[in-house]
């Protein structure tokens, strides 16, 4: 892709990798993040998650490929007056009050002193710590420091802001609060891209995601198409000898649970068939429930097809 | 340059709020008072001539300064040793660093911030201690001003140098090799004035070779001629051989190539620290 394309984007990368040393933390990354989109990054632990987002914001070095980032090449200074970044290990000077922190931060970011007053106040507020302004951030609980990160990343209104994994130390007002932000930033043209192992958080939020393992992309779109357009189908059902159930296996790929037989990748049209046939086998059907595959499972299947 | 100016600013604010500044200055009175009383005896002592009196008080002068820049250098190495390498491993780099500031900025913000504090802390302390000398004893050394310059400078050459391994290493680890080498340089010092008086050319390059590669003993020596009476000096040179390795005489001033030497070392110390930061992942 050329960089003038690359402009109508918030976040692309080409084939971007990062290796320290023998391990490879990131094996050729390519993707897209729209503006003004939420963007889910999911995979387990080394991933190369935190590695994409550092390498985005231009704290490491990639060893190969290219990125943008609004339409500038990774790391060019004049753009990054329009990033927010939370660091997944995030602290800040426990000397300073938290107001100062921010202050600081619309200092370096080259924000207008005039600006500033107002600016703090908004982040402030959006993150519920206004009434501990002016406390020493050594005295934060984990937790508050990192809503203070989450406001010194919403300063300066930003056009993309990266979140890694921004409630890992929040309860679960704060975890509620911090998708009410996202939808706030989307809601006002922010892109944001959410680094995150909560599935079921990603599943409220991201308009599109991307699945990574190894360093590698190995699903990525809406999240309609991640989880694909089958469904699966419950059974419960009593009186099928082992081999009528074994016969059943043509209906979708079947999982076996005693009363519970749980079919996948059944089209909806051929559940009236299936359940005819159980009872033509002399079984006896006590419920039919539709199944949404959940992100948790789909998620899990990927990782587990990878390994094959 | 107005980032530079914030991390400087920010630098001083914090070694202030950390209570750095107040410890120094509590420290550094007690000390000053101390030795003026001290210094304030000697006229008192019996059957003393002015001369006598004149000459007690340059040496002691003389140590009283190794004491300061002694002071300094390893206060100021304790200071700059953790300053990248921890905001580092804390993860305050990590929250600054995305915003439009360029690596050597930050780098370059911290260096002058510290070294806005050695040379502040040379110029106020040094002043003091020498105003309280003349009280005691009329004494004043030649040139003062000269003296403390070079004092701040010794400061902000190892600083410097420890800001370098801060870039890299981890603050210990940073903080004991910049003050191995600072000793290692004094006693490289030593071994080049015995090597000068008994004329072994082995001796005196491996004294010089200290003397170059890390400039802080040289710049002592620069220091400890401006506090010498014209005639401790010439009583020094009538000694001849019997002062070798006096670590607190020097012959001459600094010649310029020295000096020419040391702004070159300087410059290429902050170089390599800026390479070494803008190409390490964080
Ligand atoms: N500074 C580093 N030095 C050496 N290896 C590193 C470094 N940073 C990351 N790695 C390696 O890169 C791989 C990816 O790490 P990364 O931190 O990006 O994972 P992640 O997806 O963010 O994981 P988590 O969910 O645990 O945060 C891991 O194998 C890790 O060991
Ligand atoms: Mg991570």
């Amino acid at each position: 892709m050329e960089a003038a394309d690359a402009a109508s984007l918030a976040v692309h990368t080409q084939d971007l990798a990062k290796r320290y040393g023998k391990t490879v933390a990131l094996s050729g990354l390519t993707m897209s993040v729209r503006r003004a989109e939420v963007f889910g990054f999911l995979g387990p632990n080394g991933a190369g998650k935190t590695t994409a987002v550092k390498l985005l914001v231009g704290l490491a070095l990639p060893t190969a490929g290219e990125g943008w980032v609004l339409g500038a090449p990774i790391g060019d200074l004049s753009t990054r007056r329009h990033l927010g970044y939370l660091p997944e290990l995030f602290r800040y000077q426990g000397w300073m009050k938290a107001r100062e922190v921010l202050g600081l931060h619309c200092e370096l970011s080259g924000m207008a002193r005039s600006e500033w007053q107002k600016e703090i106040a908004i982040a402030l507020d959006l993150v519920g710590l206004t009434d501990r302004a002016d406390d020493k951030v050594e005295g934060f609980s984990k937790g508050m420091q990192q809503r203070l990160g989450l406001g010194v990343a919403l300063l300066g209104r930003p056009e993309l802001v990266l979140l890694d994994e921004p409630t890992s130390a929040l309860d679960p007002v704060g975890r509620h609060d911090v998708r009410e932000i996202i939808r706030q930033l989307k809601a006002r043209g922010t892109a944001v891209f959410l680094n995150s192992h909560l599935l079921s958080e990603v599943e409220q939020v991201c308009d599109r995601l991307a699945v990574v393992d190894h360093g590698r992309v190995i699903a990525t779109g809406t999240m309609a198409q991640i989880l694909g357009q089958d469904g699966a189908v419950r059974v419960r059902v009593t009186g099928l000898s082992p081999v009528s159930r074994a016969g059943l296996q043509g209906y979708g790929n079947l999982e076996d649970e005693g009363e519970w037989l749980t079919f996948r990748g059944l089209a909806a049209e051929r559940v009236p068939d299936l359940v005819g046939e159980i009872v033509r086998q002399g079984g006896r059907v006590y419920a039919v429930e539709p199944r949404h595959e959940t992100l948790e499972d789909r998620f899990l299947q990927l990782l587990k097809d990878q390994q094959a | 340059m107005s980032r530079v100016l914030t991390i400087a600013r920010l630098t001083v604010l914090e070694a202030s709020r950390r209570k750095l500044l107040l410890a120094l200055a509590v420290l550094t009175v007690v000390v000053i008072v101390l030795t003026s009383w001290g210094f304030s005896r000697l006229p008192t002592m019996k059957d003393v001539t002015p001369a006598e009196v004149r000459l007690a008080a340059s040496q002691l002068t003389i140590l009283v300064a190794f004491m300061f820049s002694g002071v300094l250098a390893l206060g100021s190495t304790l200071v700059a040793a953790p300053s990248i390498a921890s905001d580092i491993e804390s993860g305050i780099a990590l929250a600054i660093l995305p915003r439009p500031i360029r690596r050597s900025e930050l780098l370059m913000g911290k260096w002058l911030g510290l070294a806005v504090l050695v040379a502040v802390y040379a110029a106020l302390s040094g002043l003091l201690e020498m105003f309280g000398i003349w009280l005691g004893t009329s004494y004043l050394p030649p040139n003062p001003v000269a003296a403390l310059a070079f004092v701040a400078a010794e400061g902000i050459v190892l600083m410097s140098l420890a800001l370098l391994l801060s870039t890299r290493l981890a603050p210990m680890t940073g903080g004991v090799i910049a003050l191995v080498l600072f000793f290692v340089a004094w006693i490289g010092g030593i071994a080049l004035a015995i090597g000068q008086a008994f004329a072994n050319d082995t001796i005196i390059n491996i004294g010089v070779g200290s003397r170059l590669l890390i400039p802080t003993d040289g710049l002592w020596h620069g220091a400890i001629f401006y506090l010498e009476p014209s005639e401790v000096l010439a009583a020094a040179r009538a000694a001849g051989r019997a002062r070798a390795g006096n670590p607190f005489f020097a012959e001459s001033p600094l010649p310029f190539a020295y000096l020419a030497w040391v702004a070159a070392w300087l410059l290429a110390v902050l170089g390599l620290a800026n390479w070494s930061f803008a190409r390490r992942d964080l």
